[in-house]
């Protein structure tokens, strides 16, 4: 009667239930109306579709929204790291105060950090006024895009590193100290291949933040076309001229470039970890 | 001298673990230092790797003072109760670890690493797992790992927290009997910590026993075991079965009995003592042989592989008694529960004095 049994026993229970609940509110939350921006372009035609999102405005500010939230989520992979470092690893007064200050920025409105840096930052502001006695200039430039993402991004890395650190034992650092190995030798040996998945985690996650992030930018950014025009500025301006079409296509190119650099991410991440764990 | 230890004291806070210890280990020893757990014998390890900072002493290995350097320039192997491998390395690069960090200078070519790695694997029986991840291998394995590790840096001395306290009793065992083994082969002297008798009494060369921070008694396995210096020692060392009262005119009560007093407390005035009787120092027969031997009822009967436990209840005697007779000697008496025996007490050790376990 064994060719009837071809469902596999699973020892977990409710795996029909629990898949199909997962299945279907990706649907309903995620890949629907993600699918909209699809359906919408479809009725432009190829040749508007390519001319639309080609045109060298569009272009430049995919390279810009990419290549700004590179950096800053790099930049944020060692504040991040120095972060959860020091909140683990030591105690002092204060530290409670700290560690509620690192979630801030996903709980402010991103629209107010902006005004903030763009504030800070200005020709009369207490950053911008020092920073013009070298003729440094961050507002209106990439680099502002670059330190706002740094401030939305930074939590992401900070809150996926601390809990990995936390779980490495005295033990192992202990060892290695024995073993004649120096802080140095034992942080970049030891310490940093255990907290690389987590690191490339938090990174991914502000990445993918970066690309997306509208509000905090475009108050610093200045939007100058071909110089400092984010590509959600792009989307949002051809909803203004009233070019749904145009929008969609530019946000479809997007979207499929963010998330196939999300899948790649997670596969490195996955390959990561077989190795070790058989 | 392999380790000398002068005089260490170390408080946490208000707690003493360590008291003014001295100890003194000749080169090519393997010693145990064995005590109830909080006594103070791990913090007295991490003292000599230099992982915890004495408030006071000095600590001479090999006869170089290494009282104030940091661990990684004592030159110490140490082996941590949890093995404490590098999970993201393999086998290799664990073993290997300690000689790539070596500063440029004193790094041993490529080629050299690779070799001396290969021979303490295979010293070690692990030299098929040179490619494993630690996650892969069993508890025993990984502990071999780490020895293989510690032993790779050519250390002055070889410290052991516990090592096999977190694997099962059948491996346990047999990896006592393979580092004592490996030890005869590689002579670097060793303290291993273990709050196992047992363990202390089959492995090791000289025994350290330590309570409260204090050392009560060294020797080697056979001294410690057969002339404990105090009822702690005593106590510690086997199953023992312990009965307070009072000592007087040569005498030693026990319950409602009086037995000799061993020769050295014959002429000491009335005191209260202590009398302790091993479990295998108890003779049962059927009859009566002895005009001291006791009367009891077996209450409970123990199988402990090629021994019988049975705790008697004895006549005059408050609580039970507890004895261990071979299994041949158990059938041919054909005792049970419930079956009338008569006690002999083969061998005593009283001490005298209050003396707080």
């Amino acid at each position: 009667m064994a060719l009837f049994q071809t469902k596999r026993r699973n020892i977990l229970p409710g795996f029909g239930l629990s898949m199909g609940y997962t299945v279907f509110y990706l649907s309903a939350i995620v890949i629907v109306p993600l699918s909209m921006i699809f359906f919408h372009t479809i009725p432009m035609g190829w040749e508007p579709f390519v001319n639309a999102v080609t045109a060298p405005r569009v272009l430049a500010s995919y390279r810009l929204s990419f290549s700004t939230a590179f950096f800053a989520a790099i930049f944020d992979a060692f504040a991040g790291l120095l972060t959860a470092w020091v909140l683990v690893r030591y105690r002092f007064p204060g530290k409670g105060l700290l560690d509620a200050l690192v979630d801030l920025p996903f709980a402010l409105p991103t629209a107010v950090a902006g005004i903030c840096f763009a504030t800070l930052y200005s020709p009369m502001g207490w950053f911008g006024q020092i920073l013009a006695h070298w003729n440094l200039q961050i507002i209106n430039t990439p680099t502002g895009i670059v330190i706002a993402l740094i401030f939305i991004g930074f939590p992401f890395v900070v809150r996926t590193i601390q809990p990995v650190l936390e779980e490495v034992e005295q033990e192992i650092e202990e060892a290695a100290h024995c073993l004649g190995a120096t802080r140095w030798q034992t942080f970049r040996k030891i310490l940093l291949p255990h907290l690389f998945p987590a690191l490339l985690t938090g990174v991914t996650l502000a990445f993918a933040r970066g690309i997306g992030e509208y509000g905090s930018v475009i108050f610093i950014a200045g939007n100058l076309p071909m110089k400092t025009e984010i590509a959600p500025l792009m989307i949002m301006s051809k909803l203004d001229q009233f070019d749904y079409a145009g929008a969609s296509a530019v946000a479809l190119v997007l979207l499929c470039i963010s998330f196939s650099m999300l899948l790649l991410l997670n596969a490195v991440q996955e390959w990561q970890q077989k190795e070790y764990n058989s | 001298m392999g380790i000398e230890l002068q005089n260490i004291t170390k408080t946490f806070g208000e707690y003493k673990a360590i008291d003014n210890l001295s100890l003194s280990i000749p080169s090519g020893d393997l010693i145990a230092l064995l005590g109830p757990s909080g006594c103070g014998k791990t913090t007295l390890l991490r003292i000599i790797a230099g992982l915890e900072l004495a408030d006071s002493g000095k600590i001479i290995l090999e006869n170089k003072d290494t009282t104030n350097l940091p661990p990684r320039e004592k030159n110490v192997g140490f082996v941590f109760q949890h093995y404490a491998l590098f999970r993201r390395l393999t086998v290799f690069e664990n073993v290997a670890f300690g000689l790539k960090v070596l500063p440029f200078r004193q790094r041993p070519a490529r080629k050299e690493i690779r070799e001396r790695v290969e021979h303490l694997l295979k010293l070690v029986q692990m030299d098929w797992a040179l490619k494993r991840y630690p996650s892969q291998l069993s508890g025993g394995q990984r502990q071999r790992v780490a020895l293989a590790r510690a032993l790779a840096v050519n250390p002055r001395v070889l410290l052991l927290d516990e090592p096999f306290s977190a694997l099962d009793a059948k491996v346990r065992q047999e990896l006592r009997r393979w580092l004592r083994k490996l030890h005869d082969e590689i002579h670097v002297t060793s303290i291993f910590v273990t709050h196992d008798q047992e363990e202390a009494l089959e492995l090791a060369d000289k025994i350290v026993v330590i309570n409260k921070g204090r050392i009560e008694q060294q020797g080697t396995p056979q001294e410690v075991y057969d002339h404990p210096v105090n009822a702690f020692v005593y106590n510690f060392l086997g199953n023992v079965n312990v009965f307070h009262g009072r000592i007087k005119n040569g005498k030693v009560s026990l319950g409602n009995h009086h037995l000799d007093a061993p020769d050295e407390l014959k002429n000491v005035e009335e005191k209260t003592s202590q009398t302790f009787i091993r479990p295998h120092e108890i003779g049962i027969s059927r009859i009566r042989s002895n005009a001291n031997d006791l009367e009891g009822t077996i209450r409970e009967v123990r199988l402990q592989g090629g021994q019988i436990g049975l705790n008697i209840e004895c006549e005059g005697l408050d609580g039970a008694i507890e004895a261990e007779v071979p299994r041949e000697l158990f059938v041919n008496l054909q005792l049970a529960k419930g079956v009338l025996v008569f006690v002999t007490i083969n061998r005593v050790r009283v001490f005298t004095g209050d003396y707080e376990i």
